[in-house]
């Protein structure tokens, strides 16, 4: 079906959860009163992203007041959004949840968390072991966070899982200044883009905006098309409030012209990887 | 050298923007900063002006009297020029009356003085003025170890200590400082005459070239050298960074209990902001 997805695109207060949450819920309700299906926030939209050991004092059971709000508020529209969660044997992940018609229909740990350059996250974060595509009223969906984009595997997996849409919630940081458009800003488009294109599917990418101790988040949240086309594009550098509408007809005609996923023979690739599994071992 | 053509418009939004958000989550809408009449500090002021406003910045001119009469008439060139605040505030005075008792000290001791000196003044005023005091050391004299710990090193928030010097005046240029201020020598005005680039043994475009691909890109030396770099540069340079990197650190703290700050207590500045 068409729908109406919003990438809010905010500006998250290091390891305020009140307050974050209070922003989050002005952006639902906003995007709700103006007639979208679905309001995508960033990684960790609910306690910034720097934490270090602030980890332990924002994180959230699922079963939490914060998220049950969440909860309630996903009755008139999805939610998909990023926060640390804490399980009931105490260890703390980088997760992201998608929520619908009043229930928690997914939850995604962060499988590959950076350590290195100017990230930290496996000093603090439990890693995820899986990635699983699940139904939604807008069809099938694969959550990422981040750097699991990163990984071809793990979109390709969420794609022969029979994904169709992959929502990406990212916190990436702007650094290379010397060429005509932002390093990590161009990075991220291509990739976007080139995933987009390769699993025949669409992507809804939201990044968050604001500083933290002098390093910058470059917004740009956007929408692919399953052609790798980007249809809109947020603001650099700025809050903003992304509206996209995203039809369903691009996508089967996408899948009708470049039948890609339809080829992909997962029996080969299952033999290889078994394969080169097996050598490794010897 | 293309690694270090800046896009200006992006660097310059980064700047203004970073001045902008690190300055106002904390509560203050004000800045301070010594103005020395050289290049770094007037691009920190054109920043500061455009992030907050020039009725928000405050600049202190603090001229000793050696300085060269020069200094001062283009910091308030460059004051007048983004139209900031501008006041001057001599340290003879006081610098003068503690080499009274020590008066063999060399230039480097008295230079060292006289940039405390101007620390205390802005952190003085940060309180005054309820502003925060903004750093105007650039990435190749930080990396040089070219300044003075706890005197022009010191500050809350440094915009440009990420961009070498050749990208400082790239961005002066692009941002409007005035031409007399970027074509002349960079010179710490310690002593007449003194210039970095004298001082230092090497000019700035040649030290950031080999700092771009050394620290940036992290070729090895054997690398630098077939790039054409002389392995006796490429060496001096490297004990420079090694033997400065003190300054570029908090003091060391004695561990000895389980949660030792900056090492197992690890917490961003930016906490609850």
């Amino acid at each position: 079906m068409d729908f109406t997805a919003v990438l809010a695109q905010i500006k998250p207060k290091l390891g305020c959860v009140a307050d974050n949450l209070a922003a989050i819920e002005e952006r639902i309700i906003k995007a709700r009163d103006a007639g979208a299906d679905l309001i995508v926030f960033p990684e960790l939209a609910l306690s910034g992203y720097f934490l270090k050991d602030l980890v332990p004092e924002v994180a959230l059971r699922a079963d939490s007041p914060e998220i049950q709000r969440l909860v309630e508020l996903s009755q008139n529209i999805s939610i998909a959004i990023g926060f640390v969660e804490e399980t009931a044997d105490y260890h703390f992940f980088n997760s992201a949840l998608y929520l619908e018609d009043g229930a928690i229909r997914h939850l995604h740990r962060k499988v590959y968390l950076p350590t290195y350059g100017l990230f930290d996250e496996q000093r603090y974060l439990a890693r995820g072991e899986s990635f699983r595509a699940f139904d939604t009223k807008f069809g099938r969906i694969g959550m990422l966070i981040c750097e699991d984009m990163w990984h071809l595997s793990a979109s390709y997996i969420l794609a022969m899982d029979g994904a169709t849409t992959l929502i990406c919630l990212s916190s990436s940081p702007a650094r290379g200044i010397e060429t005509d458009s932002l390093g990590s800003a161009s990075a991220w488009q291509k990739l976007v883009s080139t995933t987009a294109m390769f699993l025949n599917c669409r992507v809804l990418y939201c990044n968050r905006v604001g500083f933290e101790d002098g390093v910058n988040f470059w917004g740009g949240s956007e929408y692919i098309a399953p052609s790798g086309e980007s249809i809109v594009r947020g603001a650099l550098l700025e809050d903003d409030f992304v509206t996209a509408r995203v039809d369903e007809g691009a996508l089967r005609r996408e899948r009708i012209f470049s039948p890609m996923m339809r080829d992909e023979n997962m029996f080969v690739t299952m033999q290889e990887l078994g394969r080169i599994t097996h050598e490794r071992r010897q | 050298m293309a690694g270090l053509i800046a896009n200006t418009d992006l660097l310059r939004k980064l700047l203004v923007g970073f001045v902008k958000d690190e300055v106002r989550k904390v509560g203050v809408s004000k800045v301070v900063l010594g103005l020395s009449g050289g290049i770094d500090s007037a691009l920190v002021a054109f920043i500061a002006a455009e992030a907050l406003g020039p009725e928000n910045v405050h600049a202190i001119c603090m001229p000793y009297k050696t300085s060269n009469p020069e200094s001062e008439a283009h910091a308030r060139l460059v004051a007048t020029a983004c139209g900031i605040n501008f006041s001057v505030v001599p340290i003879t005075a006081m610098v003068d009356a503690y080499f009274n008792i020590f008066p063999d000290a060399d230039n480097m001791r008295r230079g060292n003085k006289m940039a405390r000196e101007r620390m205390t003044i802005l952190f003085d005023h940060s309180a005054l003025l309820r502003a925060l005091v903004l750093g105007t050391s650039n990435k190749t004299e930080l990396l040089l170890g070219y300044g003075t710990l706890y005197g022009d090193m010191a500050s809350a928030l440094n915009p440009i200590g990420d961009i070498y010097k050749t990208q400082v005046w790239q961005l002066s240029r692009a941002m409007g400082v005035p031409k007399e201020v970027i074509e002349k020598q960079p010179s710490a005005d310690l002593w007449a005459g003194q210039t970095d680039e004298e001082e230092l043994g090497f000019s700035y475009r040649q030290v950031d070239e080999l700092l771009y691909r050394m620290v940036d890109q992290r070729l090895t030396i054997t690398e630098l050298v077939a790039a054409g770099f002389e392995q006796e540069f490429i060496e001096s340079i490297y004990s420079k960074i090694q033997n400065s990197h003190f300054k570029r650190r908090l003091p060391v703290i004695a561990k000895v209990s389980n949660r030792t700050i900056d090492r197992d207590f690890r917490y961003a500045r930016d906490w609850g902001k």
